[in-house]
């Protein structure tokens, strides 16, 4: 079987350690990667990047923001590979949910080294 | 020496969005460039008193800026890719082998006025975003504008750089159908810019002449380098709403009611510009809200006095608005048309049904006491100013409230002494 893990936080928690944190992740991923169970995974950018996308009677709108209601749950994903975030947001229209539910498009974290 | 001083800042503002629009070509980093062209101002400061002002000071200023980027981006390459580098060094020789002069700004205006008024942005940060980068407002001007701290808008001008960066808000300039999907939103900054420019402030005065004139600067420049209809329907709304602006407000800074309005006052370039454009943009595409606005603002700039007005055709108009927006606020405006044309007791009855839905919305208790007076519905009149009154931040708009009220109560003391009145 496959499974997503999903992680929540506080965004800029004072009381964390970044360093620590980092080596406790990397850890974390030599563990789980010699375990053989990860397929893969990535940091995200803050939610303040994050954009909702809905597509109602036949037109997409876009909301600066994640998806914050409460009655409709995460019920997927899908990585998008594109340009710019306009791609995105247009490929992220055509998500069949889009038309009843939202679609939050959020760009993964690049660490550059 | 501060004559001088005041006319850089001029030239600073004037130039800023297009500089800016012109560095983007190089970084997705708003603020790294917008730190380049500072830097490029403060060298101006120094430089020109000595040497005087440059022949062309926008690609002086230009050229400086964008060697100052290349510095700024050279110095954070830490975190850039070597392919990015090597393109910076190259027309890094290029510059060095020319004069300042000889690089004129290249036109990018409309790739920056497309990203910053991108629908992934949130409305107020767009609004901020477009004042400071393309009209080159300071975040203390912004902030008194919106009564908010520069703290606030620092932080939604960060905010909206920050997205833009790293989510990968695309610069550039929408094709095809994916153009049309986006004008509305651009159109609707300009449209907020200008209409918070003259009624909905706390300020002393009832206009704000600057933001209305950033507003159809902008509108003029995206029409210039854009001519689609539709954004000729938007110039053309805010040149003929401009057009009454030296009329709305008395030499003792009282508003006036377009009634009241002395209309040689009205500036009649602006009303032939407006009328052309507008023509043309009816001419060459669908009407839309601004058109419609736009048309229904002509008529009354062509009505040589009050009486002359075409109400009925202003009514049809506001009709057909309401097709395109169905908003009650289209329908109290239709329903001041009704009265304006003498049917008082008509337009207060369609209030009736918009007393819930603009029950806290100050031009429908300012439009029901107008009506309410017009029938001697005295004390609903009188009621009606003073919740209008309260729900007003503008202090020139308060007066003239207060003004209609005590006249008002002046005649209901009358009455009252003469017997009580039935109502």
């Amino acid at each position: 079987m496959q499974f997503l893990a999903l992680i929540y936080n506080v965004e800029n928690t004072e009381d964390v350690d970044m360093p620590t944190l980092m080596e406790q992740y990397r850890a974390f991923g030599e563990e789980a990667g010699a375990a053989g169970v990860l397929g893969g995974g990535n940091a995200l950018e803050p939610v303040s990047t994050a954009t909702s996308v809905r597509v109602r009677g036949g037109s997409s709108s876009y909301t600066d923001g994640p998806f914050a209601e409460t009655k409709e749950q995460l019920g997927g994903y899908y990585m998008l590979e594109c340009g710019n975030l306009d791609e995105a947001l247009t490929w992220a229209s055509k998500i069949p949910t889009a038309r009843y539910g939202t679609i939050e498009v959020r760009p993964v974290m690049v660490f550059e080294d | 020496m501060s004559e001088s001083s005041d006319n850089w800042a001029r030239i600073f503002r004037a130039q800023f969005g297009s500089i800016l629009a012109a560095l983007m070509m190089h970084t997705r980093d708003i603020s790294v460039a917008e730190d380049a062209i500072q830097e490029a101002f403060l060298q101006a400061t120094e430089r020109w008193p000595i040497a005087g002002l440059p022949r062309n000071p926008g690609a002086w200023l230009f050229t400086v800026a964008r060697r100052r980027l290349f510095d700024l981006l050279r110095k954070n390459a830490v975190r850039h890719r070597p392919g990015n580098d090597e393109a910076i060094y190259a027309s890094l020789h290029d510059q060095n082998a020319l004069s300042e002069e000889e690089f004129a700004i290249p036109e990018e205006r409309l790739r920056l006025i497309f990203t910053c008024c991108h629908p992934a942005l949130s409305e107020d940060a767009r609004v901020a975003l477009t004042l400071k980068t393309l009209c080159g407002l300071g975040v203390k001007e912004i902030a008194r504008a919106y009564f908010s701290s520069t703290a606030a808008i620092e932080q939604r001008l960060t905010r909206a750089k920050q997205k833009i960066k790293k989510a990968g808000i695309a610069y550039e300039v929408p094709e095809g159908e994916a153009l049309l999907g986006r004008l509305p939103s651009v159109l609707s900054v300009i449209y907020l810019i200008y209409n918070e420019s003259y009624s909905a402030y706390q300020g002393q005065t009832l206009t704000r002449d600057d933001f209305a004139l950033e507003a159809i600067r902008l509108a003029r420049v995206l029409y210039e380098l854009l001519p689609h209809s539709n954004v000729g329907g938007l110039l053309s709304l805010l040149l003929l709403h401009d057009s009454r602006r030296g009329a709305r407000v008395s030499g003792d800074q009282c508003f006036v009611p377009l009634r009241e309005q002395d209309r040689r006052l009205w500036n009649r370039d602006l009303i032939a510009e407006g009328t052309l454009i507008l023509n043309r943009a009816i001419a060459e595409g669908a009407p839309d809200a601004y058109k419609i606005q736009a048309a229904i603002s002509a008529l009354h700039c062509e009505a040589g006095c009050w009486e002359e007005t075409h109400w009925a055709q202003i009514e049809l108009l506001y009709g057909s608005l309401y097709k395109l927006e169905p908003s009650p606020v289209v329908l109290l405006n239709q329903a001041v048309v009704v009265a304006n044309s003498g049917r008082a007791a008509l337009a207060f009855e369609c209030l009736r049904d918009l007393s819930s839905p603009l029950e806290s919305y100050q031009p429908f208790y300012a439009a029901r006491a107008d009506i309410a007076r017009t029938l001697g519905l005295h004390s609903q009149a009188s009621a009606d100013y003073l919740r209008s009154i309260k729900l007003t931040k503008n202090s020139v708009e308060i007066a003239y409230l207060e003004k209609q009220r005590a006249k008002l109560e002046g005649a209901l003391n009358r009455l009252q002494k003469l017997g009580e009145p039935k109502i």
